[in-house]
């Protein structure tokens, strides 16, 4: 489905992404782990499409397609979709609006017929179940004063209204409590399905615990330096990352990590 | 200070028209005043930008213009009724056609008890004493010189009056339709608009094109908000993409009245709106709403003046721009609060949108207050779109125009929340989407 190869990016002059290798089929999940600085951040980035990251190397495909070729909105209607981190407030843009404008964006795309509103609210209430989420929220604008919790939910919500074949959170469990957490990888694994992958970008190995990946990666220095099942989370969150950087004594040495 | 007015055709083009016959010519007070605001037009000539009413507005490209005194065919031109509707609006309606009244697109039979509704050009013809004040009006400020063109030229307009406690639940839709004609015309309408003490009137002002044309249209309207009375004035300027249009507009108001005015400027290609409130009786209230999303090479400008006479008046102006591809928008809000005028409150705030990097918007906001015990506050800004908000729309989904429209969309609604009138809210909303690339 996903098939990353010898991927070099940089952000602002600086490399960040060192030659990353990564293949993900479909049905699976794969946990990107790693410290601060090693290039978490800017994998999701660069996959989804912003603005200002540079790829000097390798390639990047998505079902076949060159993806790096595509724009973030056609990357969207190909079927990646991006859990940001910080999701962006935009105020006087209602969040049922804009999931619908989405939504029937992504279908026009396809070439797909646009859902009319009673549709829309059909498909809505469905996902309203998977995902706890206000009917309040709803009728605001998009994440405008919504606490970090609701947020992150909110993204949760959106993806499982536009179904993606590719989900990618990218620290999806900073700035959320214990609660918080349960929920939102509770509305993760609700998706889960054969013909769905994701990618799970973290920092710490708790969110692991309640989506269980099939593959765990450690990225550090803008490569992946390890390689395993769930037992690597573990083995990360009881050494610590500098057990990483002594197995592998190329990051000894000038390692941003 | 002005481009020698002899050598200019749009000048030139006024030789003719002392001999022009216009509603009310013969009266001799109205000719008087009109012959004397015509030559004093004709003697001073357009301002050019070193006048400060005139800074950013530049009128070397109209003064080589040459506009034909009238269009004979005013009267005439077949306009479809259907293309003047407004969704929401079914009550009494008034139809200018290049500024000529058409009796046969208005609606002014069953007006409610309290309202009276004519045009100028029937007011001149059967009863024009009680106008001779506000018609005799001389203009004496740089800024007002197409006021004093009007004042030479205009021969219709709306005269309306609300009687003294009536409240007049339907609005009232005035509609100035621009339409092409053998030549370029120039049009002046002079509006003369009264509510009585305690009277509430809806008042929408329309302005339209049923095709290209290059017109230019002026509008003088004064409007007097008696004590107690309630005036909501809602303005959709839509006027032909290439036309010239330049309105003056004078509220004032008496104690305890309050007026509210929205308008949504969306087109023309050179607009002028001078808009000077004077808030004459203790806790009178006037608040502005205005929108205007510009696009190709429009130039809109914008000069809203609020004068705090009185004890405990309040005024809020919340005022956004959007320019897109090679257009300028000019926004000036001064806020005055005169000696003794204590325990006012004004705010005043204006943001604006660039779209484009060959866009410009000018804004400038002012402030002189000479009393005590005042709230002002005022602000403005000049940005961009959202560049994260931009990514997170696209990345959902939505192609960068509509992205784009959406958020420009949002960043303008925010100022029409308090439409009354949902179905025109929603109206403006769409129009406003329209009008943005896409």
């Amino acid at each position: 489905m996903l098939k990353i190869e010898n991927l070099h990016a940089r952000v602002e002059g600086k490399d960040i992404l060192k030659g990353l290798t990564l293949t993900v089929n479909p049905g699976e999940v794969h946990a990107i782990m790693g410290p601060n600085g090693a290039g978490k951040s800017t994998l999701g980035n660069v996959l989804s499409g912003r603005d200002g990251y540079e790829v000097t190397a390798g390639s990047v495909t998505f079902e076949g397609r060159d993806l790096l070729a595509l724009e973030p909105e056609e990357r969207a209607a190909a079927g990646v979709f991006l859990a940001f981190q910080y999701p962006v407030e935009i105020p006087g843009v209602n969040n049922t609006y804009f999931l619908r404008a989405a939504l029937n964006a992504q279908r026009k795309q396809r070439g797909e017929a646009e859902l009319d509103s009673m549709q829309f609210l059909k498909l809505v209430r469905e996902k309203l179940k998977i995902m706890q989420i206000s009917d309040e929220l709803l009728h605001r604008a998009v994440n405008e004063g919504f606490s970090g919790g609701e947020k992150k939910r909110n993204e949760i919500f959106q993806m499982a209204v536009l179904e993606p074949k590719l989900a990618i959170l990218d620290e999806t469990d900073s700035g959320l409590d214990i609660d918080a957490l349960k929920q939102v990888a509770q509305g993760v694994n609700a998706l889960r399905s054969p013909d769905r992958a994701f990618l799970v970008i973290t920092h710490y190995q708790r969110l692991l615990d309640y989506i269980e990946p099939d593959f765990v990666h450690v990225l550090a220095d803008g490569r992946i330096v390890e390689s395993g099942d769930k037992t690597l989370a573990l083995k990360l969150e009881e050494h610590g990352y500098a057990w990483v950087k002594e197995r592998d004594p190329a990051l000894a040495n000038g390692a941003h990590a | 200070m002005s481009q020698s007015p002899a050598s200019l055709p749009f000048i030139d083009a006024l030789r003719e028209a002392s001999n022009l016959r216009l509603p009310g010519s013969g009266l001799a007070w109205l000719d008087a005043a009109r012959r004397e605001n015509l030559e004093a037009f004709i003697a001073a000539g357009l301002p050019d930008t070193r006048a400060e009413a005139w800074k950013y507005t530049a009128l070397r490209a109209l003064g080589q213009r040459r506009f034909a005194l009238g269009d004979a065919d005013a009267a005439t031109h077949p306009v479809d009724a259907h293309a003047l509707t407004l969704p929401g609006m079914n009550g009494p309606r008034l139809v200018f056609v290049n500024g000529v009244f058409r009796a046969n697109l208005s609606k002014l039979e069953g007006l409610p008890s309290g309202l009276t509704l004519q045009p100028l050009s029937k007011v001149l013809e059967n009863d024009p004493e009680p106008l001779r004040f506000a018609l005799s009006r001389h203009y004496r400020e740089t800024a007002d010189v197409f006021a004093r063109l009007n004042a030479a030229l205009a021969g219709d307009g709306v005269v309306l009056r609300v009687a003294a406690g009536a409240r007049i639940a339907k609005p009232i839709h005035v509609c100035f339709v621009g339409t092409p004609a053998q030549a370029d015309v120039a049009w002046h309408v002079r509006n003369v608009i009264e509510l009585g003490e305690g009277a509430e009137l809806d008042l929408v002002e329309h302005h339209l094109a049923t095709a290209q044309h290059k017109h230019l249209g002026t509008l003088v309207s004064e409007i007097v908000v008696r004590d107690g009375a309630k005036l909501q004035h809602t303005l959709l300027q839509n006027a032909g993409e290439e036309s010239t249009l330049i309105r003056r507009g004078s509220v004032h108001l008496g104690a305890k009245s309050h007026a509210m005015l929205h308008v949504l400027e969306l087109g023309g290609a050179l607009v002028r709106h001078d808009l000077h409130a004077e808030l004459r009786g203790d806790d009178a209230r006037f608040d502005t709403r205005g929108v205007f999303v510009l696009r190709g090479r429009q130039h809109v400008d914008t000069q809203l003046s609020i004068n705090h006479q009185a004890l405990n008046t309040a005024s809020e102006s919340i005022w956004r721009g959007v320019a897109d591809e090679r257009s300028r928008g000019v926004f000036r809000g001064a806020i005055v609060v005169a000696q003794g005028a204590d325990g006012s409150d004004a705010s005043l705030s204006n943001k604006n949108l660039l779209l484009s990097p060959l866009a410009e918007i000018d804004t400038k906001p002012e402030l002189e207050i000479y009393a005590d015990e005042v709230k002002a506050a005022h602000g403005a800004t000049v940005g961009q779109l959202d560049e994260r908000a931009l990514f997170y729309l696209r990345s959902r989904g939505l192609p960068q125009a509509e992205a784009r429209a959406l958020l420009t969309a949002a960043f303008c609604r925010a100022v029409f929340t308090a439409l009354p009138n949902d179905t025109l809210r929603d109206h403006f909303s769409d129009a406003l989407l329209a009008h943005l690339p896409s």
